[in-house]
């Protein structure tokens, strides 16, 4: 217990990476199909929901595996530049997280855009702002705050989904985990040591985004 | 298409019993949570702190940590538990669990701690005063439960049990891990043999698409008919 202990912690570098990655790129690719979806232009419309509709319908698993697996199987694309970033399982978890992560918060911005009430932003438009700037500095903060408590629970799913790069041969906290149970057969103590580092990040981020609900709450 | 034909030549019949496979685990591990939410529900609940932590504790831990981490401990941990517990009434013989088992177990556990949530916030929204009423009425507890309570419960209950159903099936997924040949299982038993992984994802994916919309539809239904009242 005590001596998987390092690996363990080693690995939780790894899981990290991936999570922070795929939030960084998932949160632009989820605001992106937010505005889309706000589009009255009803082919965008469609094709924002399409995308989403299909990412939360189908396991991550088999998005992985799909990246993973199957791109690599089109013979053009390894002829071109992209195949540098797709023969790397690292990238190809990334991608797959990032369209994943990608979808849900798309979701999240899209209800917390349609919760802000007209009236602020008739009032922005009373006072002669301009559209853009109404966008930018009353609809997107407005949102943020708004969509805090659910980009918070889906953080959490996120951080538990990196677990599954562990299948594309990705050596995570959780493929550490399997590679040290299937060794020692001590499945027990692994598991209350990694599901421990686990719980604890879950800890940390629950009341990191507790905090900021609070710092950037209306009634100050 | 030939691919899918059924029978000999083509994965389609694979395809097809994995499917319900998928299916099957999905509805086992669902009741299986209920039957966890059945136990932690009221423990969560309680008057007493020593309850309302054990109820806290099961819902933290599973909805904390990857569900992948939960079925490899089943799966690893699964039959040395049991032989542990048979040495003790004096079987020392080899027990080995069928990976269906394993599989609706873990994902069951799993789906148990959502459910837990879900039931919890459900009774929590009920109005005091119904429970209030049934007591006056005179109405016994068993009563006061099934009768006034259950239905009410229900139908604040349904989408979000909806929501972990979705959650319910898409982690079946994660039980090919074990060799339990469910969809991705069949899937990438057919990748391997044809060199054709795009395909046959691509393939799992257009199932799972079609099995939460099909069940949607469904969940739909019995929204509208536990709502009929308001």
């Amino acid at each position: 217990m005590i001596t998987s202990f390092p690996k363990l912690l080693g690995a939780t570098v790894v899981t990290l990476k991936l999570l922070s990655a795929s939030l960084f790129f998932g949160l632009f690719l989820g605001l992106f199909f937010a505005i889309l979806r706000l589009n009255k232009n009803i082919l965008i419309y469609k094709f924002a929901y399409g995308y989403s509709y299909i990412f939360r319908g189908t396991p991550l698993l088999v998005q992985i595996f799909i990246i993973y697996f199957g791109l690599g199987q089109i013979e053009y694309l390894r002829t071109t530049f992209l195949w540098i970033i797709l023969k790397e399982p690292y990238w190809c978890a990334i991608i797959a997280f990032t369209l994943n992560t990608g979808a849900y918060t798309s979701e999240i911005l899209r209800s917390a855009f349609q919760t802000i009430k007209p009236g602020i932003i008739e009032a922005g438009k009373s006072l002669g702002i301009s559209n853009k700037i109404i966008f930018y500095k009353i609809q997107i903060p407005i949102a943020i705050r708004q969509s805090l408590p659910a980009y918070g629970n889906e953080i959490i799913l996120m951080m538990k989904g990196t677990s599954l790069a562990s299948t594309v041969t990705l050596m995570d906290l959780t493929g550490v985990a399997k590679y040290i149970i299937s060794t020692t057969f001590k499945p027990i103590e692994v598991f209350i040591v990694a599901g421990g580092i686990y719980l604890f990040m879950t800890f940390i981020i629950h009341n990191v985004i507790k905090y900021l609900e609070k710092k950037y709450s209306f009634q100050q | 298409m030939e691919l899918l034909a059924f029978g000999k030549t083509g994965w389609g019949d694979e395809l097809f019993y994995a499917t319900l496979m998928t299916i099957a685990v999905s509805i086992t591990a669902m009741l299986v949570g209920f039957f966890f939410a059945l136990i932690f529900t009221p423990l969560k609940l309680s008057k007493y702190k020593t309850l309302n932590l054990v109820g806290n504790f099961y819902t933290t831990v599973i909805r904390g940590v990857p569900e992948l981490l939960v079925i490899y401990l089943f799966f690893f941990g699964g039959s040395g538990a049991i032989m542990y517990v048979a040495s003790i009434f004096g079987y020392y013989e080899y027990i080995e669990i069928n990976a269906f088992v394993t599989g609706s177990m873990a994902i069951g556990i799993i789906s148990g701690a959502y459910s837990t949530e879900v039931f919890r916030g459900a009774i929590q929204s009920i109005d005091k005063g119904q429970f209030e009423a049934a007591k006056v009425l005179g109405i016994n507890k068993f009563g006061q439960f099934y009768k006034i309570i259950l239905p009410q419960m229900l139908r604040l209950a349904i989408p979000n049990l909806s929501n972990v159903w979705q959650i319910t099936l898409k982690d079946t997924s994660l039980i090919s891990v074990t060799g339990l040949v469910e969809i991705m299982r069949q899937s990438y038993i057919a990748a391997g043999s044809t060199r054709d992984p795009l395909f046959f994802y691509s393939f799992a994916a257009v199932l799972y698409l079609l099995l939460t919309y099909l069940s949607m539809k469904l969940i739909n239904k019995l929204e509208v008919r536990y709502s009929r009242g308001y």
